[in-house]
């Protein structure tokens, strides 16, 4: 197969999805030049008017797009930045994900939300460096974070499909890495875990950016003879539970590795479904390693300790391991 | 004008030619890595900051943004500190927690840079409605881009300052450009200072190439502000010399054409104006220059001996008051 950058892939799925459904159309700040590269050449294959660089006006131009989907269109809005979510979040959350229950089921809301760089992209500080999925989530919006080329490319487009708004979230971290992508159509649907190795003695559920530190570090168990599972909701709503509970039950281990703060996280929510659902399967306490519940801060030594790193992983998966022999 | 004294006319001088070589180090030491990240510099703005912050008193207030070190040192921020801050050192001003985009030095009324477009606004109409309920004649200033002038919140910041009368001057450097955006294609109107009008105050567009321009517009908005008729816009035209931030080059975009760039820069403020003062014979800019590099190679020196923080203090401090369990580790 051939590889090819995350980055890359997305912008062929747009493409493609483009081209296939002519009621998509692209919004969000400096999205023509396009600073973040996930939009460039799409003025020059499908002219001005499918693409629209908007004022720093993000409230305006997410509802915006709530009010071109009622009325037939498929916006793709581009955040620029994480914390554009907190500018907007009235009509996200308050708007956006609430009006088609509210209005008795009437009518669809397709719009895909795009973070290119999502969650700290390292030395900006605390305003630029928030990993939101958790307040979404919360607030019931359908939310995927894909961790490797085809998965991007793949949700990205079952994201622009989907009838209901669908935050995508593009870890900063992942942008430039490169994988294998499939030639052709294809979609990755919501709402499937995937298993990115598999372990018998110990699951590590890990999210985004996490991702590929999680393998590095079952690398390291498998040294100590740990056999460590790895597995990536990569759809975080809807969440592929099954998957997860399975490989509970069948490790009855369980270590949470999440990039957002720790009071009412998702790991705490991942918590609680292993609590609520394989605690007989359990052989010892579920832990978390997350953020901690401060403000990225800029300098490099501070804001190394807040956020979640392999070392701790490693700790706790430890730790969770020996807790079966005490 | 005509009241300044020749003191204050070297004044100015001394702040922006202090920005311009501030910055100028800036890069260089983001390019060296030892100030991590990015930085928004204000290389080609800085007779707005030196003409506003000169018409104000120690005790009034800024909000700055995220290109916010020329703000700063016009308030008179330390170079040391700030140096210090950027290179996330304990003895920066923000202790290494801020980096370029959050200085803050309350004491000299420096109410912080700011990473979200058109936040510091509203924090201005605060301070100077405190200062009005306190019962003193203290004046903010906010600072913000034309890019800035279509974000709700600041929209919504003019009209709390003009309904209560609050001592705010509205400063709306108006580079042209957010980022690649042309404010010609973002806002109908030919001056973004006729918006004030509609919030029924004040609105004065001026050159912001001009530093003796920027600071008599300002004069009269602050002196307006002081004596209590409540809040002014003033527009200041400018222009940044070099790239939106200093990672510019590596996004390989290109909004503005060379000759614009090159107009712009025939108007640079760090040519004419001292230029001007010799020509009056008022002072001997080379000499101004000589002070300046000295101040700088110390801030440098300084920032560079100072020790990064531990990392177990970015727990520190989160609260006022505190209480057991707070704020939660990640681990
Ligand atoms: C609310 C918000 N939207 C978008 C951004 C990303 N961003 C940072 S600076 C900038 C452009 C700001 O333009 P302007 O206000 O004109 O200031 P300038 O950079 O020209 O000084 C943008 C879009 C942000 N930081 N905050
Ligand atoms: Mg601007």
């Amino acid at each position: 197969m051939r590889e090819i950058r995350y980055l890359e892939a997305m912008r062929e799925g747009l493409f493609e999805e483009m081209r296939r459904d002519p009621s998509v159309i692209v919004l969000g700040e400096d999205v023509r030049h396009s600073v973040r590269g996930l939009t460039k050449g799409i003025v020059g294959e499908f002219g001005p008017a499918r693409i629209y660089d908007t004022p720093i006006s993000e409230a305006a131009f997410t509802g915006l797009a709530t009010g071109a989907a009622l009325a037939g269109m498929r916006p793709v809005v581009e955040y620029q930045i994480n914390a554009l979510l907190f500018v907007a979040f009235d009509q996200l959350v308050d708007q956006a994900q609430k009006l088609r229950y509210m209005m008795g089921g009437q009518g669809t809301i397709p719009v895909t939300y795009v973070i290119t760089a999502s969650g700290a992209r390292r030395a900006l500080a605390g305003q630029h460096s928030d990993h939101l999925y958790p307040l979404l989530l919360h607030m019931g919006m359908k939310t995927v974070m894909p961790t490797t080329p085809e998965d991007a490319k793949g949700l990205f487009k079952a994201a622009i499909r989907e009838d209901d708004p669908v935050m995508v979230l593009s870890p900063a971290a992942l942008l430039a890495t490169k994988g294998p992508v499939p030639d052709g159509d294809y979609v990755t649907p919501l709402g499937r875990a995937r298993v990115a190795r598999e372990g018998t003695d110990l699951t590590i559920v890990a999210v985004g950016p996490l991702v590929p530190e999680a393998l590095v570090a079952a690398e390291t168990l498998a040294a100590e003879g740990i056999s460590a599972e790895v597995i990536d909701p990569r759809s975080l709503l809807p969440l592929d539970a099954e998957t997860l509970l399975e490989s509970a039950r069948k490790t009855g281990h369980v270590v949470l590795f999440d990039d957002s703060n720790r009071t009412c996280g998702f790991a705490a929510e991942l918590a609680a479904l292993f609590a609520d659902r394989a605690w007989e399967a359990l052989r010892a306490p579920v832990r978390r390693i997350t953020r901690a519940d401060v403000p990225v801060p800029f300098s490099t030594p501070l804001e190394s300790y807040v956020l979640p790193s392999r070392e701790r992983l490693l700790d706790a998966c430890r730790a969770c391991r020996a807790a079966v022999q005490a | 004008m005509g009241e300044l004294t020749r003191d204050q006319l070297v004044g100015f001088y001394r702040t922006m030619r202090t920005i311009r070589r501030f910055e100028q180090r800036v890069v260089e030491l983001v390019n060296r890595n030892d100030i991590p990240g990015a930085a928004h510099e204000y290389v080609g703005e800085e007779a707005v900051a030196t003409g506003v912050c000169h018409a104000l008193r120690p005790d009034d207030v800024i909000t700055s943004t995220h290109r916010g070190h020329g703000h700063i040192l016009a308030k008179s921020g330390d170079p040391r500190r700030m140096m210090a801050e950027l290179m996330g050192k304990s003895s920066g001003y923000n202790r290494g927690r801020g980096g370029s985009m959050h200085i803050a030095d309350l004491r000299l009324g420096i109410f912080g840079a700011n990473g979200i477009v058109g936040a510091g606004a509203p924090i201005a109409c605060g301070a100077a409605m405190a200062a009005k309920l306190k019962g003193r004649d203290g004046v903010a200033a906010a600072f913000f881009g034309d890019g800035a002038t279509n974000q709700g919140v600041l929209l919504e910041a003019l009209n709390l300052a003009a309904i209560w009368k609050l001592p705010v001057v509205f400063v709306c450097e108006n580079n042209g450009y957010a980022i690649s955006a042309s404010i010609r294609e973002m806002s109908p109107l030919h001056h973004l200072a006729d918006r004030a009008s509609a919030f029924g105050m004040p609105g004065d567009t001026v050159d912001g190439m001009d530093v003796l321009a920027v600071n008599e517009t300002a004069s009269r908005a602050v002196a307006r502000a002081r004596a209590g008729d409540g809040p002014s816009f003033v527009e200041c035209l400018t222009y940044r010399f070099v790239g939106h931030f200093t990672a510019e080059k590596a996004l390989g975009i290109k909004y503005r054409s060379d000759e614009e760039i090159e107009e712009w820069r025939q108007r640079d403020p760090l040519v004419t104006y001292p230029a001007w003062l010799r020509e009056r014979g008022i002072c001997d800019p080379a000499r101004v220059d000589a002070e300046v590099e000295a101040v700088l190679e110390e801030a440098v020196a300084f920032a560079r001996q100072s020790p990064l923080p531990a990392a177990e203090e970015a727990l520190d401090g989160m609260y006022a008051t505190t209480y057991p369990g707070l704020p939660a580790r990640g681990w």
